[in-house]
């Protein structure tokens, strides 16, 4: 029983810390990209890492999600002879709550696992105190530009998401059940607002640097957690920790912001 | 400017509740080769952390070129950092960029010369490791020996005034071991930098060491020159040189005790 409540208690105390030591980086990385020499180019190839060479998976999924919704909505707005809202609603779900979270799931999924390896593999294998010994800060030469590439890259490309899965959604609805292209297009253009836009912009910017910053944290500071003596097998499990918690708390994090801005 | 390059008084390291260095003090004097040997978990490798600031001591002072790394800012760390050039044991180099990169890393995030001169100041490190030919292989495209040649030619790139060497002959042959072994010969006699090296290679200790300090169990046993850590008549010593094996001093209870402890 005391064991239990002993390891209860490690398990709480480690989870504090490792929210304390994230939320330290990110006020370490927000005052050190102040401050010059600007990383440009290594930001640059973040956001062809992170955004450009998640061009494909986001465009399979996008269609995807959107055919299925274009699907599932017109066989439920048929039985109540709705069907001309079907435009509204696939573009209102999209913008507003499936394009940053599916965006956000995607990118952790591609680059989190990627980034939080990276980092966790440096760390084990002394490149990051090898910086360090050249005098050369490692969260803002290895950390900042992933961190900033992320905030750029996930509010691109959830705008690439809503277009083709509202693309997708209009092939399935327009072109496979012959909704007419007017009702369609119109019903979305005038259902969606600029509240919505906005709120689908705010949601994947703070995806994108949440995201970012747990894999990068994880991966990091591999050497203070408990996998940090486990060579290969804790990089592992310091990856597969960075993808479960970023995609929690983006699930987490989108209904907060959905209530707080709704 | 004092003589000494590196100072170390009563030097105190723990990891949780586990004391790894008690009260380690001496002195690495400007222009020498001290090296720091010691068996297995003799803590080298902790008072090595200490030296390059990785590892905050539990209490004492490092005073390396006259600023104290214990209590220095991160600024004045890393401006005396600058100063120093670091081969780590498995080379630590960037697997992301080639040999030539890694080693303009240095110059490219600290200095303003301009692409031609960095080109060339590259060739003439990687010419004096004898890596020349081979500036554009990737780090896994390389041999052991290779990357702490490339490792070491980085770790020189900035003409630091301290060098310190990890473990310069773990896992290689005896031919490459004493090619690395010449080469920081080379480098103290021409670019007179301060070389701290830790090992526990006792051909290289003896090849390269101007002076040797001893460590056993968290505890500094000797500072000395080679002959004088020869003639030594501490019983350490003695074994660690004819290579000893150490004695297992626990009783047949203990023994027993810890081989069924926490089982049923």
């Amino acid at each position: 029983m005391i064991k239990t409540i002993s390891n209860l208690g490690s398990y709480v105390l480690d989870g504090i810390e490792q929210i304390g030591r994230t939320f330290n980086l990110l006020l370490i990385i927000l005052w050190k990209i102040l401050q010059p020499p600007y990383q440009i180019f290594p930001i640059i190839k973040q956001v062809y890492f992170i955004g450009a060479r998640s061009m494909t998976v986001i465009i399979i999924s996008g269609v995807t999600i959107g055919m299925v919704l274009g699907l599932q909505f017109y066989n439920t707005l048929e039985r109540f002879g709705s069907v001309g809202v079907l435009g509204s609603a696939v573009a209102l779900s999209i913008i507003r709550e499936l394009g940053p979270v599916m965006t956000a799931l995607m990118v952790v999924g591609r680059a989190g696992s990627a980034i939080c390896a990276e980092l966790g593999i440096m760390r084990i294998t002394e490149q990051v105190d090898a910086l360090e010994c050249m005098a050369i800060s490692p969260d803002k030469y290895l950390v900042a530009p992933k961190l900033v590439g992320g905030v750029i890259s996930v509010p691109l490309l959830n705008f690439v998401f809503n277009v083709v899965a509202i693309g997708g959604g209009y092939f399935v609805g327009v072109v496979l059940f012959g909704v007419s292209e007017g009702s369609y297009v119109n019903g979305m253009i005038d259902s969606v607002l600029w509240s919505d836009v906005r709120l689908g912009l705010v949601k994947s910017i703070i995806f994108g640097l949440l995201i970012t910053l747990i894999c990068c944290a994880k991966g990091f500071y591999l050497h203070l957690s408990k996998y940090g003596s486990q060579g290969a097998e804790g990089v592992s499990r310091a990856t597969t920790d960075a993808v479960v918690i970023s995609s929690v708390s983006v699930l987490f994090c989108d209904f907060i912001i959905g209530a707080l801005m709704s | 400017m004092s003589a000494n390059a590196i100072e170390i008084r009563d030097l105190v390291v723990d990891y949780g509740s586990r004391r790894i260095l008690t009260n380690i003090s001496f002195d690495i004097r400007q222009g020498e080769i001290m090296v720091i040997m010691g068996g297995s978990g003799a803590g080298k490798s902790t008072l090595l952390r200490c030296l390059l600031g990785l590892k905050k001591p539990t209490s004492g002072h490092i005073h390396m070129l006259g600023t104290d790394i214990c209590h220095a800012s991160q600024a004045e760390l890393y401006k005396l950092r600058e100063k120093m050039g670091v081969a780590f044991q498995r080379g630590a180099l960037f697997t992301s960029m080639s040999v030539a990169e890694n080693i303009q890393l240095p110059l490219r995030e600290h200095t303003d010369l301009d692409e031609s001169t960095i080109q060339i100041m590259t060739r003439i490190k990687l010419d004096m490791v004898n890596m020349l030919p081979y500036e554009h292989l990737m780090p896994s495209e390389l041999s052991g020996g290779m990357a702490k040649r490339a490792a070491l030619a980085r770790a020189i790139i900035m003409d630091p005034k301290l060098l310190f060497f990890d473990e310069p002959s773990a896992g290689l042959d005896p031919i490459t071991s004493a090619e690395l072994d010449e080469l920081i010969l080379l480098l103290k006699k021409s670019m007179r930098m301060t070389i701290v090296v830790v090992t526990h290679e006792l051909e290289s200790v003896f090849a390269i060491a101007d002076r040797i300090a001893i460590l056993g169990e968290g505890k500094l046993i000797q500072v000395g020159t080679p002959e004088e850590i020869r003639n030594s008549s501490n019983e350490t010593i003695i074994n660690l040189l004819n290579r000893t094996p150490r004695e297992n001093n626990v009783d047949r209870d203990t023994h027993l005790e810890r081989l069924t402890k926490d089982t049923q």
